[in-house]
């Protein structure tokens, strides 16, 4: 596969008799922004560090661009990394910083200059490159970090979550600036985080891991949307997870013994949970004002929050608790705790996930 | 009792020690510029104490010898702590727990004993060598192997109290910006670890300045270093002569902490610098 | 193009690819500290060797040692009951200054680890002065201060008052020993302080806690590692000493460390000389199980 810019295939990594990562395969496109997720202990940073030669598999291939790379170091891979904690030299310049690689690499002093300067002016710090990172501010050593792994033009370029140590407002506007950055330069970025929101408006592509495994891969919205998984559906946002037994010809049946509706049903029968988005579910006061071939079900509204930008019900029902949220307009029917409701849903909102 | 006053009895402690510390010395300075011959009975300010040392053919001699051991130990022990340092502190290797053994006893033992185990192991080393040719004596030579033995244990545990300051991504980072392993050492590691190589190499060299009784085992005749003739001269009482003495050796060892102080500055850290001896220590 | 599929059990070899790499690093660790391990099994594993055989060798008449006719003889006059005297006294002596160390240092460091930064470092400045001080001199000083010779006795002299016998006893010893190892236990204690999560002692204020007890249920406990470490640094020492009792305690050999260098000196009997040295290395050892079991616990 030559469009692919990492192939990792049935890489493990065991840490004494803890299995860190466990036979992975995965495959990185060129010029994709792709992001790893997943919680803290999943293993995700330690694939990074085994693309970037830090670290290396038990077992397992790693290929970048073609190539096999599984045991070099990482100063012979074309790949660079921006590291959690950016790792700036403290006793060199910003410039010399930057410039470090290329001065490994015996790259000309005029040509590296010049490749510097360019480096420091994408990233807006060209007026400070003759100062200490001590200096600068977390926001501006973040900045250099990425001037100083860009600047050598690398295949693939690893972020460890690199927005961690920035407060809110500030991670938001660099979320935006990277993703811009990804698209001008157009080199393959594999990113690592925690945090699910971050991975979603930035990614091209998600792969979500838990305990060493690789659980799901897919553009946002697949994951979004159509979890395979229970751990990938709570994970990520809010969810609905209502055990379900599969009857077969789109039908399943819940707790209750409530038959509904619903897509992308697959063959065994038990060990299912009906995957609901609360944005999904809807809430009116009678049967009749529920559209035809909705899937509806009887409730009693326990909880009523105020989020501003809209309402969240927690409604028992005979399938067991249900959250709902319902966008915040004018002219928004309320419905009060105690309350009998209605809740319906489309059929094709829903997702089956295994347990 | 509020902490206020334990706040002041502390103040108060302090400043007790203090007083502890330096009265001693501060009276033998003052006595060493007593212009008569019985030391303790004050007649008059003079410096001909320090004219009489300073021209002293045997604490002349006894002071280069001092300095050509120290400069010799400084400089090996230094290498050999440095590199052990490192070793321990990035790889996991057989025997790792053994030199951490062996690097933390010469820190406690007790100078008698270091200089019995120096005394009879060069008595064995010469008697063996003795058998294929040459006669060789103690002298210079074995005060300096005995010193680059026990200093090496204090650089390194300076040096790696540097390193356990350092984080550990910097070394990654150069490895990923495609310096090879030395590079990194080079460009980065040596560097940011140098305040603490400096550090430990002044310890060596103030300890070897110090040192008494393995010196005074090990050497031979025409060896004798500083501390060694003043201890003798000490043996057989005191003397305006050895207050003159003793006061210069506390401006010498004053100008290394000085020299301490302006290497550790240099460094990038926000911490206290006299800690990172502190810290070596523990 | 991207699949996601595990497969069942773990079925990972230990030891797969890696453990060629690894090994390249572990030898590269090997080498880096070769240098440094043979120059110290050589110079110092080696001469701690050779002083035990020494303690089975036989002195002749003459005072010189015979490598030959193996016997315990050495080991036999350790438990005469002079020599355990002298043990037993340098021991004590030991511990006293320890003990006399601890807490003068203790509430020393305390201070200057609750100061400012600033005023920090110039205490700490001020401390390191001594510690760089030739020990010589620092004993020396209290040598001169307490002789009969020196300023204190041509003052009581010169007040007609009893000439005070300060010099040449144990408690000379311990002044000079305490004065000579305060500052190896200041800097071990200094930093166990300085490191210690202030946030642990409000806790306990906050939960009713007066200071005192927050200091000996809090603070106490998690700075004991300091407390060792400077203890081991100041009793070893002191256990062994030389310099200081010869000084201050004059030519008697009331401590271990005199009566070994007597018998490599006037009595010359080596065999005896290393086997009392044996005793001061036990000790020694001794430290150092202190020491991993101490560093094992810390987390």
């Amino acid at each position: 596969m030559t469009d692919c810019a990492v192939e990792l295939r049935g890489v493990s990594k065991l840490f004494g008799d803890v299995l860190a990562v466990d036979a992975v395969d995965l495959g990185i496109d060129d010029g994709e922004f792709f992001s790893l997720l997943g919680p803290s202990g999943c293993g995700k940073t330690t694939t990074l560090r085994m693309i970037a030669g830090f670290e290396f598999p038990t077992t397992g291939s790693i290929q970048i661009h073609g190539q096999e790379m599984a045991l070099q170091p990482p100063n012979q891979r074309p790949v660079n990394t921006v590291f959690q904690s950016y790792a700036l030299f403290p006793h060199m310049t910003i410039e010399e910083n930057v410039g470090f690689g290329l001065a490994m690499k015996k790259v000309p002093k005029h040509e590296a200059e010049h490749r510097v300067d360019r480096a420091l002016d994408m990233v807006q710090l060209s007026h400070r490159k003759g100062t200490t990172p001590n200096k600068l501010s977390g926001g501006q050593q973040q900045r250099v970090a990425l001037a100083r792994a860009l600047v050598n033009e690398p295949e693939v370029l690893l972020l460890d979550e690199p927005l961690g140590a920035l407060d809110l407002k500030l991670r938001q506007q660099m979320q935006i600036e990277l993703k811009e950055l990804q698209e001008r330069v157009g080199i393959t970025f594999v990113y690592v985080t925690h945090d699910q929101e971050e991975a979603l408006t930035m990614s091209d592509r998600i792969g979500v891991m838990s305990e060493g495994r690789l659980l799901q891969v897919g553009a946002s919205a697949e994951i979004y949307e159509r979890p395979r998984s229970r751990f990938v559906a709570d994970f990520i946002g809010d969810i609905n997870l209502i055990p379900a037994r599969v009857l077969g010809s789109g039908e399943v049946e819940l707790a209750g013994a409530l038959k509904v509706a619903a897509a992308s049903v697959e063959g065994d029968s038990v060990g299912h949970s009906l995957a609901l988005r609360p944005e999904q579910l809807h809430l009116v006061a009678k049967e009749d004002e529920t559209p035809t071939g909705s899937n509806t079900m009887t409730g009693t509204v326990v909880h009523r929050v105020y989020y501003g930008d809209s309402y969240a019900y927690d409604v028992d029902t005979p399938a067991g608790p249900i959250s709902v949220r319902q966008e915040n307009r004018p002219g928004l029917a309320l419905h009060d705790p105690g309350e009998h409701v209605i809740v319906w849903w489309s059929p094709a909102a829903s997702s089956l996930v295994v347990d | 009792m509020t902490t206020r006053t334990v706040d002041r009895a502390l103040a108060a402690n302090t400043w007790l020690v203090y007083a502890f510390f330096y009265l001693p010395i501060l009276v033998l300075v003052v006595f060493s510029f007593n212009g008569g011959n019985r030391v303790g009975i004050w007649s008059g300010f003079s410096t001909r104490w320090y004219g009489e040392v300073l021209q002293n053919a045997e604490v002349l001699d006894a002071v280069k010898n001092s300095l050509i051991v120290a400069g010799i130990s400084t400089v090996v022990s230094t290498a050999l702590g440095t590199a052990a340092a490192l070793a321990i502190n990035r790889y996991r290797f057989r025997g790792r727990g053994a030199l951490d053994g062996m690097l933390y006893l010469p820190i406690i033992i007790p100078d008698v004993t270091m200089a019995v185990m120096m005394l009879l192991f060069f008595a064995r080393a010469f008697a063996l060598i003795d058998i294929v040719g040459p006669r060789i004596q103690l002298g210079l030579g074995s005060i300096a192997l005995s010193h680059i033995a026990f200093n090496i244990s204090f650089v390194a545990v300076v040096v790696r109290a540097r390193l356990g300051q350092l984080d550990g991504s910097l070394e990654e980072a150069a490895r990923d910006l495609y310096a090879t392993g030395w590079q990194a050492f080079r460009r980065v590691t040596l560097p940011l670890i140098m305040p603490g190589v400096l550090g430990g190499a002044l310890l060596a060299l103030t300890l070897s300045l110090d040192d008494v009784v393995v010196t005074a085992f090990v050497s031979g005749p025409g060896s004798t270093t500083l501390p060694v003739y003043v201890f003798g001269l000490v043996r057989r009482g005191v003397s305006p002569a050895i207050n003159a003495i003793s006061a210069l050796m506390l401006v010498a060892s004053i100008s290394l902490v000085a020299l301490s102080l302006f290497f550790q500055r240099g460094g990038g850290r926000a911490r206290a610098k006299p800690l990172e001896t502190a810290d070596a220590i523990e | 193009m991207a699949t996601a599929t595990t497969t069942e059990a773990p079925q990972v070899e230990i030891g797969g690819l890696e453990t060629a790499a690894t090994a390249a690093d572990r030898r590269r660790g090997a080498l880096i500290a070769l240098p440094a391990g043979i120059y110290l099994v050589l110079f110092f594993v080696l001469p701690f060797l050779i002083v035990i055989v020494y303690s089975f060798a036989t002195r002749s008449a003459t005072g010189a040692t015979r490598l030959a006719d193996w016997n315990l003889r050495a080991y036999e006059k350790l438990v005469d009951s002079l020599v355990v005297e002298i043990v037993w006294r340098s021991f004590w002596i030991a511990t006293a200054t320890t003990l006399i160390c601890l807490v003068m240092a203790y509430p020393f460091a305390y201070y200057i680890a609750t100061r400012r930064p600033a005023v920090r470092n110039a205490l700490l400045v001020l401390v390191m002065i001594p510690f760089w001080s030739n020990f010589l001199v620092r004993t020396y000083a209290w040598r001169f201060i307490l002789g009969t010779d020196g300023p204190i006795g041509t003052i009581t002299e010169a007040l007609g008052l009893e000439p005070v016998r300060l010099l040449f006893t144990p408690a000379a010893i311990m002044i000079g020993l305490v004065y000579g190892f305060l500052p190896f236990m200041v800097l071990p204690l200094y930093a166990a302080i300085e490191r210690l999560d202030w946030g642990l002692v409000e806790a306990a204020r906050d939960l009713y806690a007066d200071g005192f007890t927050a200091f000996r249920k809090v603070t106490l406990p998690l700075t004991k590692s300091g407390i060792i470490a400077g203890s081991l640094l100041v009793f070893v020492p002191s256990f062994g000493a030389y310099v200081t009792p010869a000084i201050l305690g004059g030519s008697k050999d009331l401590l271990l460390g005199s009566y070994i260098v007597t018998q490599f000196q006037q009595a010359r009997n080596w065999p005896f000389g290393s086997a009392l040295s044996i005793v001061i290395m036990l000790i020694m050892l001794a430290a150092l199980m202190i020491r991993s079991r101490a560093a094992a616990e810390d987390v």
